[in-house]
């Protein structure tokens, strides 16, 4: 499998964990990513902002093996070209995605859900012959122990509220022991008290793996203070701290309109 | 609270009932042979096809919610596969007829002979042993879903595209097996058969003996997909009926989920033709027709989809009311059918079952007073 070549990465220095070098997809004509490239580095945590159609979730896409893009790079940890996986590869290599709306399998237990995600062996046979072992059950209250809702898990996840989805949701990608976290936008439709304790939650998570955010609150993106990347129309607009990127006068112009 | 789920088989009660179920079906029979003629106990001994028809028609309820209650695929062709383990089992009581033939041809079913064929095909070889033409019945609709399913899943078709699929080759089939040169009997296809296994398929005890091997084929085919949807691949079925796109970026194959599925649900009703058609002496092409598959998705629908003991009772219930219709007033049957879809689907989406659970808890909250719901 090629490596990439990464222009200005000096040999012996550690591969990004993320790498996309020029993609561009087009949907009938209309260029959703045009020639982006990201590096995120392991254990980084990065917020992604940009107005409506900048290419946020056609990114995640990408990343994730739904969408193929028409041109350039993508690589997780140097050695994994995502462009030749589908979906289901993809994420057991330990790429783990929240969707923008959560996503949960609302006719199964709080419990089930978590089941299904821990990971074991996905093969379908493999699946059939699937037992909740001993050492799941310990996965699956550590899950407990970080997203909460234990007291809910014999309920359907469905009966959930809003925000309480969104944390199993992350639960899940934890289950399946994701080490790169994309989260398309986390908080949204969360009360003020929930995005907060979201924001904890993702901190304490960046301590251990790398986490990709994808948000429009700029208050919650100022709250994780970490760097920032402007998208629009497809490409990089601009990247640094929250005060740089808002103190930029083509970002301004973006998100105020012309 | 570290308390987690178990999937039992079946619960204490359920093994109950499965019992208490087993035993009315086998009470048939005897009721049949060994109660005098003319008591009350005694049953004619026209029920004992009739009910083991219905046994079938059961097994192939139960292999169509399998696919559709809990993967919600909605198949429209699984009186196909239904009909094609009936045509292999067809197969085998043609070769046992021999020389008894209209035409006494040893090897040569009669069809053959009139169509002045000289040789058996190549695809009838084997039929002649009961264990070749009881496998056959396992594994040929067990390919013929392989083969579409991994086609259709592969390329992601879903929903209504896979029912018009699934529909457009049963009538494919049905217009294909109604072709005299496709060596199946044509028009008519196989009737005549005289013996399965060397016993007469007239005589009453081998009409009991193919009813009792009904019952354990039902029995069996509950089982199986109570293992299946106890399993955790049940609970990965269920998730892609919700979240399909979920269940794969949790890195399960959604399509080899599917596959299994659906693969293992045309076995199913492949072994219930097989021991439907001995029952009920014929096979031919109308059982490949468009409406057949249909009528299989309105017994699962008024018994319950999603509930396995649902799809049994819909079978039962709606095949008895068209015995029941179709000698009393056979015109009417049709409109009944269809009236009765439209009620089930807007009245009681989730069947009988679901109309049950729904009048006990309605029963149990009247009982106890609601409990406060904490947060």
């Amino acid at each position: 499998m090629a490596r990439p070549d990464i222009p200005g990465r000096l040999a012996g220095e550690p591969d990004p964990h993320l790498y996309l070098s020029g993609v561009t997809v087009s949907f009938d004509g209309f260029r959703a990513l045009n020639a982006l490239s990201l590096i995120i580095e392991k254990g980084e945590l990065r917020t992604i902002i940009g107005p409506n159609g900048a290419g946020k979730t056609t990114m995640m896409d990408v990343i994730t093996g739904k969408t193929r893009p028409d041109e350039g790079e993508v690589f997780f940890a140097g050695e994994h070209d995502l462009t030749q996986l589908d979906e289901a590869g993809i994420a057991n290599l330990g790429i783990g995605r929240k969707f923008q709306r959560p996503t949960v399998f609302e006719n199964l237990t709080v419990y089930e859900n978590l089941e299904l995600a821990v990971k074991t062996a996905r093969g379908t046979f493999a699946t059939l012959k699937g037992r909740l072992t001993g050492e799941m059950r310990d996965t699956i209250e550590r899950l407990f122990d970080t997203i909460g809702l234990a007291a809910r898990r014999h309920e359907q996840a469905g009966a959930l509220s809003h925000g309480q989805k969104q944390w199993l949701e992350i639960g899940m990608l934890l289950g399946q022991d994701a080490q790169l976290l994309l989260l398309d936008e986390p908080v949204a439709g969360m009360t003020d008290h929930e995005t907060a304790a979201t924001a904890e939650l993702i901190l304490r998570l960046a301590k251990e793996r790398t986490l990709v955010v994808v948000e429009h609150d700029m208050e919650f993106v100022r709250s994780l203070g970490a760097k920032v990347t402007v998208l629009h129309e497809g490409s990089v607009l601009a990247e640094g701290n929250i005060d740089q990127v808002q103190a930029n006068q083509r970002v301004v112009e973006v998100y105020l309109g012309r | 609270m570290r308390d987690h789920p178990t999937y039992p088989l079946l619960t204490p009660r359920g093994w109950l009932v499965f019992a208490l179920v087993g035993l009315v079906l086998l009470a048939v029979p005897a009721a049949n042979q060994w109660a005098a003629t003319g008591s009350a106990a005694h049953l004619p001994d026209y029920l004992v096809p009739l009910i083991g028809k219905y046994c079938t028609y059961a097994m192939l309820a139960l292999a169509l919610d399998l696919i559709w209650g809990y993967a919600g695929i909605l198949s429209l062709g699984h009186g196909a596969f239904f009909a094609l383990g009936g045509y292999c089992m067809g197969m085998y009581m043609m070769r046992q007829i021999g020389t008894r033939g209209v035409y006494g041809n040893a090897d040569l079913p009669d069809f053959m002979v009139f169509l002045n064929w000289k040789e058996l095909p190549w695809y009838w070889q084997g039929f002649d042993m009961f264990w070749f033409a009881a496998l056959m019945a396992l594994v040929v609709p067990g390919i013929l879903a392989f083969v579409v399913g991994w086609l259709t899943f592969r390329s992601r078709v879903t929903g209504v595209y896979l029912s018009i699929i699934t529909q457009a080759m049963t009538f494919a089939l049905l217009l294909a097996f109604f072709r005299n040169n496709m060596g199946f009997g044509g028009n008519n296809g196989l009737t005549d058969f005289k013996e399965i296994l060397g016993f007469p398929i007239q005589a009453q005890t081998t009409r009991v003996g193919l009813y009792v091997a009904s019952v354990i084929g039902l029995g069996l085919t509950f089982l199986i997909c109570r293992a299946v949807v106890t399993s955790k691949l049940g609970r990965v079925c269920l998730a892609l009926r919700d979240a399909e796109s979920r269940v794969r970026f949790l890195g399960y194959s959604t399509t080899g989920a599917k596959l299994f599925v659906f693969t293992l649900s045309a076995v199913l009703a492949g072994l219930a033709g097989a021991l439907y058609v001995p029952q009920v002496g014929i096979i031919n092409p109308s059982e490949f027709s468009p409406a057949n598959s249909i009528e299989i998705a309105i017994w699962v629908a008024v018994g319950g989809r999603g509930t396995l003991s649902g799809a049994v009772l819909g079978a039962f219930a709606v095949n008895w009311a068209k015995t029941w219709l179709t000698g009393a007033a056979p015109e009417v049957w049709l409109f009944f059918l269809g009236l009765l879809f439209v009620a089930v689907t807007l009245l009681f989406p989730k069947g009988v079952t679901g109309l049950v659970q729904q009048v006990r808890n309605r029963l149990a909250t009247r009982a106890i007073p609601r409990q406060a719901e904490g947060d």
